[in-house]
C-alpha cells in the first residue's frame, strides 16, 4: 500500500503555515520550556459566525485542513480522518472545572460538546458539507499513524479517491504544569535551537496541527509518496527494534532519517544506539528543537519529510552531526514516545 | 424598559462570543434563530443557563423556551413579566 | 477476494451483567440495568439514574486480577475483564505465530481519575496525587489491555464520540481484508464519570425516567457503562486452528451526516448512508436483515431521525428493530461494541432481544419496536447501529456463517 501526498499544511512554532513548509530561517526562542504555534489569522479562513464556539485546537484543525485541502486542489475529500493523542484539552479543562466551580449546577453546554476528540474531523465535516468516511484516532503516539494507515486503506480498497488526514495537540497552561509535575519537561528553560545538546532529563513541550492530503495517484501538486507506516509497542530491547527497522525499511537502506530526538538523555539512548548500528552511515535529521514533543509530533516530521522529497534541499538546522551533501530520495521518520509507543514512516520521492 | 434590552444584548453578545457583533447590529425584534441571527439549539442551551444564572430564571418546556427565546425583546419580557412579584 | 472476517469470541461487562452470560440471561428476562447510583459521586442521585456497573473498583480490580494497590481507572478495569473474556472464549493464544492487534475506543478513557485529581489540582496546581492522572487519556486502557495480553504490532484506540466501538470493529475488519493483519481484538470501554453525567445533562438530554427509546413520550438517553470486546479472526486464520466461527462480519459502513455538531438531521441522511453503505458492503438487500439493534438513545431527536432513516431505506421490509439501551442505557464509547455483542448474541442463540421501557409509539413513526422476546428463531443477518456526536454514524451488520 502507498499514497501520494498532494497537500500539505501545517501550523507549528514555526513559519510552516504562512511561510514555505522547510525551517530554512528557523525560529528560535530563547529562555522557553515550552514551544506554542504560530497561528494564522483564522478570520482569514473561517467566517466568524462559524468559529466563534471553536477553541484553538478546532481553529488551528479547521484551518490547517482547508489550507491542504486548497493547495491539493480538492473541495470534497473521500474521507476525514484525524488522529491527536489528547484532543481538545482546553475545553475538557473547562468544562470539569466548571462541574466543580458550580458544584454540577447550571452548566455551560459548549465545552462539553466540543471536549471529545472527534470535534476537528467533524467541524471539518460540517464546513465542506462532507458525508464521506470520518474517523478520529487518539492513541499517544500512534494517533498520527493509525489515521495515516487507515487512509491508505481506504485508498487500497478503492473506497475513497483522496483522504485528507489530520494531526494535532495542543498544549494548555494546565496541561503544562500537569505535564511537568509527571517529569516530562526540562527544569531549566532553554533556547530550543539548542535542545539537541542541552543534556540531562526532559525535553521541551510543543504543539502543532499538520493536514496531508493522500491520493493513489501522483499530481502535479504531490510532495513525495508514503511507502509504509508501522507501528511497534513496547519493544522489548533495541534489539527488537532494529530489527523491526529493518522489517520497514526492506531491501536498501533509507538516504536520509528523521530521527524523534528530543534532548532527553535517557530516552534519547534509543536514537543513539541507532544511529550507531541500524542507521551506521545513513545522514541523520532532527526536528524537535523545532516544535517541540506532543503526541502527534511525527507529523511535523513527515511534513519536512515531504518537504525536503519535493525542494531538494535540507534545512541545515535539521542536522546533526557530520553531514554529506545528499539529496535523498528515500526517507524514513522514526519517532519514539518515551520509549513506548514506536513508529517509523517511510516517504520517498515521487 | 431599553436599558434590558440593551443589557440582554451585551450578555448575548458575550455568552455566545459572538466577537463580530456589536450590540447595534442586533434587531430587538429579529429572531435569534435560524433566520435572524442564525442561531443553533446549543446556543438556544446557553442562553437557557444565562437566563437562569443572571435573572434567576428558568424555561419549564421546549415549547416555552421557543417563545422567550425568540428575540431580545421576548426575553426582555420574559424576565420583566417574572420580576414583578 | 478479501479475506471472510469471522467472529470468534466476545467478552462484555455492563450494568446488566459482569460476563456473557449474565449479559444473556438479562436480555432474555428483560432485565433493565438502569437504576440509581452506587458507585459515581453526584448532586443528582436522587434525580438522574444511571446504568452502573453493579460492582465498585475494589471488586473490578479482583475480577481483572491486578493488585488493589494499582491505579487502574475503571475504564481500563472494565476493559481489561470483557477483554480478557473476549480472549479466553475465543481461544486465541499469543503463540501460535499469527499476525494480532488490538483497536479500542474510549470517549473519556481515565476521566474517573483525573476527576479525583483535579479536585485538589483546580484549587492549587501543586496539589492532586499526580499518579491519578497518567491514566487521563484515552489510549491509556488500550496499552492496559495490549500489555496485559502482550499485543504490540498494531495497538490503537479510536474516539468518534458515540459511534467509537463500532468504527473499531470496522477497523479491525478492513485490518485483516486488506492483509494487514490475521486477527484483532475490537471493542471499547467508558466508565460512568461526573464529566459525562454533567455534559449530557447540560445539554438537557438526560431522561430523568430512564431513557424510553423509540417511545413518543421519549425524553432523552440514559447514561451507562460497560466494555465489550470481539475477537475477529480471517478465514485463513480460523481454518487453520480448527475454530468455529460465531457469525461472520459481511458489512459496515461510515458515514458522516455532517449537518450540526450535536444535533441529527431530521431525515437522518448520514444514518441512512452508513445503513446503506453497509448493506452495499455485505452485497444485500434490506430485506434480508433479520433484527435491528438501533442506536435508539431516547433522545427525542436521535430516534425520530434514525427512525426516518431506517423507514426510508427498509420500506415495506421493515425487519424487528429495538434498542438495547433500555437494559444498558447509553454506555457512549462502548456501546458500539456492547450493541455488536448483543448482535452476535442474536445470532447464536436464534432470538431477538425486546425493547423494554416502551409504552406508546411514536406518532411521526410508521412502526415502534419489537417489544416481546422472540426465540427459536433463525436469524440470519443482524445490523447494528452506531451514531455519534459530530454526525460520525457507523453501521455493521453480522451474519451467520
Amino acid at each position: 500500500m502507498e499514497a501520494y501526498i498532494n497537500g500539505i499544511s501545517a501550523i507549528s512554532p514555526q513559519n510552516t503555515f504562512s511561510g514555505g513548509l522547510l525551517p530554512i530561517e528557523p525560529v528560535g526562542y530563547s529562555g522557553i520550556r515550552s514551544l506554542k504555534c504560530i497561528e494564522p489569522k483564522y478570520s482569514d479562513f473561517i467566517d466568524p459566525m462559524v468559529s466563534r464556539r471553536m477553541s484553538r485546537i478546532i481553529r488551528m484543525g479547521v484551518c490547517a485542513a482547508l489550507k491542504c485541502l486548497s493547495e491539493a486542489g480538492i473541495r470534497n475529500p473521500g474521507a476525514i480522518i484525524t488522529g491527536t493523542g489528547l484532543g481538545c484539552v482546553e475545553d475538557t479543562g473547562k468544562f470539569l472545572n466548571s462541574v466543580y466551580e458550580n458544584e454540577e449546577k447550571l452548566l455551560n453546554p459548549t465545552p462539553f460538546i466540543q471536549s471529545t476528540h472527534n470535534t476537528v474531523a467533524a467541524s471539518i465535516a460540517l464546513l465542506l458539507k462532507c458525508n464521506n468516511y470520518n474517523s478520529t484516532y487518539g492513541h499517544r503516539a500512534f494517533s498520527l499513524e493509525s489515521a495515516l494507515i487507515d487512509g491508505l486503506m481506504l485508498l487500497n480498497e478503492g473506497s475513497a479517491e483522496n483522504v485528507l488526514v489530520g494531526a494535532l495537540d495542543e498544549m494548555t497552561p494546565e496541561l503544562f504544569s500537569i505535564t511537568d509535575r509527571l517529569g516530562f519537561w526540562k527544569r531549566q528553560a532553554i533556547d530550543n535551537l539548542t535542545l539537541g545538546n542541552s543534556g540531562g532529563r526532559g525535553t521541551i513541550a510543543g504543539e502543532g496541527a499538520a493536514f496531508f492530503m493522500l491520493a493513489g495517484s501522483r499530481t502535479e501538486t504531490s510532495y513525495a509518496k508514503i511507502c509504509s507506516i508501522r507501528m511497534l509497542y513496547r519493544p522489548s530491547g533495541i534489539d527488537e527494534t532494529k530489527s523491526w527497522i529493518r522489517e520497514v525499511t526492506g531491501n536498501g537502506n533509507p538516504g536520509l532519517v528523521i530521527l524523534g530526538i528530543n534532548g532527553d538523555e535517557k530516552t534519547d539512548t534509543v536514537y543513539e544506539q541507532l544511529i550507531e548500528e541500524a542507521f551506521a552511515g545513513i545522514p541523520a535529521l532532527y526536528y524537535k528543537h523545532l516544535c517541540g514533543e506532543y503526541d502527534t509530533s511525527a507529523a511535523f516530521a513527515l511534513a519536512m519529510a515531504a518537504g525536503i522529497l519535493r525542494e531538494k534541499r535540507i534545512p541545515e538546522i535539521m542536522k546533526t552531526g557530520r553531514f554529506p551533501d545528499v539529496v535523498p530520495s528515500r526517507i524514513l521518520v522514526y519517532n519514539h514516545l518515551r520509549n513506548t509507543d514506536h513508529s517509523a514512516i517511510l516517504v520517498e520521492s515521487c | 424598559m431599553e436599558q434590558l434590552e440593551q443589557k440582554l444584548k451585551e450578555e448575548i453578545i458575550t455568552a455566545l462570543n459572538l466577537s463580530e457583533m456589536k450590540p447595534d447590529n442586533i434587531d430587538v425584534n429579529a429572531p435569534l434563530f435560524v433566520d435572524g441571527l442564525g442561531l443553533d439549539s446549543i446556543d438556544a442551551l446557553e442562553l437557557t443557563v444565562l437566563l437562569e444564572k443572571k435573572y434567576g430564571l428558568r424555561i419549564q418546556t421546549s415549547e416555552e423556551g421557543k417563545k422567550v427565546l425568540y428575540s431580545v425583546k421576548s426575553m426582555a419580557e420574559f424576565i420583566r413579566s417574572n420580576n414583578k412579584g | 477476494m478479501p479475506e471472510r472476517v469471522i467472529i470468534t469470541g466476545t467478552g462484555i461487562i455492563s450494568s446488566i451483567g459482569m460476563n456473557y452470560e449474565e449479559n444473556l440471561n438479562s436480555l432474555r428476562k428483560g432485565i433493565t440495568g438502569i437504576g440509581k447510583n452506587s458507585h459515581l459521586e453526584t448532586i443528582y442521585s436522587d434525580e438522574i439514574p444511571v446504568a452502573e456497573v453493579k460492582s465498585g473498583n475494589r471488586e473490578l480490580r479482583a475480577l481483572a486480577k491486578v493488585p488493589q494497590k494499582s491505579l487502574f481507572s475503571r475504564t481500563s478495569l472494565l476493559a481489561l475483564i470483557a477483554a480478557g473474556e473476549a480472549v479466553e472464549r475465543s481461544g486465541i493464544r499469543n503463540e501460535d505465530g499469527l499476525r494480532t492487534g488490538l483497536i479500542s475506543a474510549s470517549t473519556v478513557g481515565g476521566m474517573d481519575r483525573t476527576e479525583i485529581f483535579f479536585k485538589k489540582f483546580r484549587t492549587e496546581k501543586s496539589q492532586g496525587r499526580i499518579r491519578e492522572v497518567i491514566s487521563h487519556d484515552v489510549g491509556d486502557h488500550t496499552e492496559a489491555i495490549a500489555s496485559a495480553f502482550g499485543i504490540r504490532e498494531f495497538v490503537t484506540t479510536i474516539s468518534t464520540a458515540c459511534s467509537s466501538s463500532a468504527n473499531s470493529i470496522l477497523l479491525g475488519a478492513r485490518l485483516i481484508e486488506n492483509g494487514i493483519l490475521d486477527r484483532v481484538i475490537a471493542g471499547g470501554s467508558d466508565a460512568l464519570t461526573l464529566f459525562t453525567l454533567n455534559g449530557f445533562n447540560s445539554l438537557m438530554i438526560l431522561d430523568k425516567r430512564g431513557c424510553m427509546p423509540f417511545d413518543d413520550d421519549r425524553n432523552g438517553l440514559t447514561l451507562g457503562e460497560g466494555a465489550a470486546y470481539l475477537v475477529l479472526e480471517s478465514e485463513t486464520a480460523v481454518t487453520k486452528t480448527g475454530k468455529k466461527g460465531l457469525c461472520v462480519l459481511t458489512g459496515y459502513g461510515n458515514a458522516c451526516d455532517a449537518f450540526h455538531q450535536t444535533a441529527s438531521s431530521p431525515e437522518g441522511d448520514g444514518a441512512y448512508m452508513s445503513m446503506d453503505k453497509a448493506l452495499g458492503k455485505a452485497g444485500m438487500h434490506p430485506d434480508r436483515i433479520d433484527y435491528i439493534n438501533a442506536h435508539g438513545t431516547g433522545t427525542k431527536n436521535n430516534d425520530l431521525s434514525e427512525g426516518k432513516a431506517v423507514e426510508r431505506l427498509f420500506k415495506d421490509s421493515l425487519p424487528p428493530l429495538s434498542s438495547t439501551k433500555s437494559y444498558t442505557g447509553h454506555t457512549l464509547g462502548a456501546a458500539g461494541a456492547i450493541e455488536a455483542v448483543f448482535s452476535v448474541m442474536a445470532i447464536e442463540h436464534g432470538c431477538i432481544w425486546p425493547g423494554i421501557r416502551f409504552i406508546s409509539k411514536m406518532k411521526e413513526l410508521s412502526f415502534e419496536p419489537v417489544t416481546s422476546l422472540t426465540t427459536g428463531t433463525e436469524v440470519r443477518n443482524v445490523m447494528s447501529n452506531s451514531f455519534g456526536f459530530g454526525g460520525n454514524n457507523t453501521s455493521l451488520i453480522f451474519s451467520k456463517c
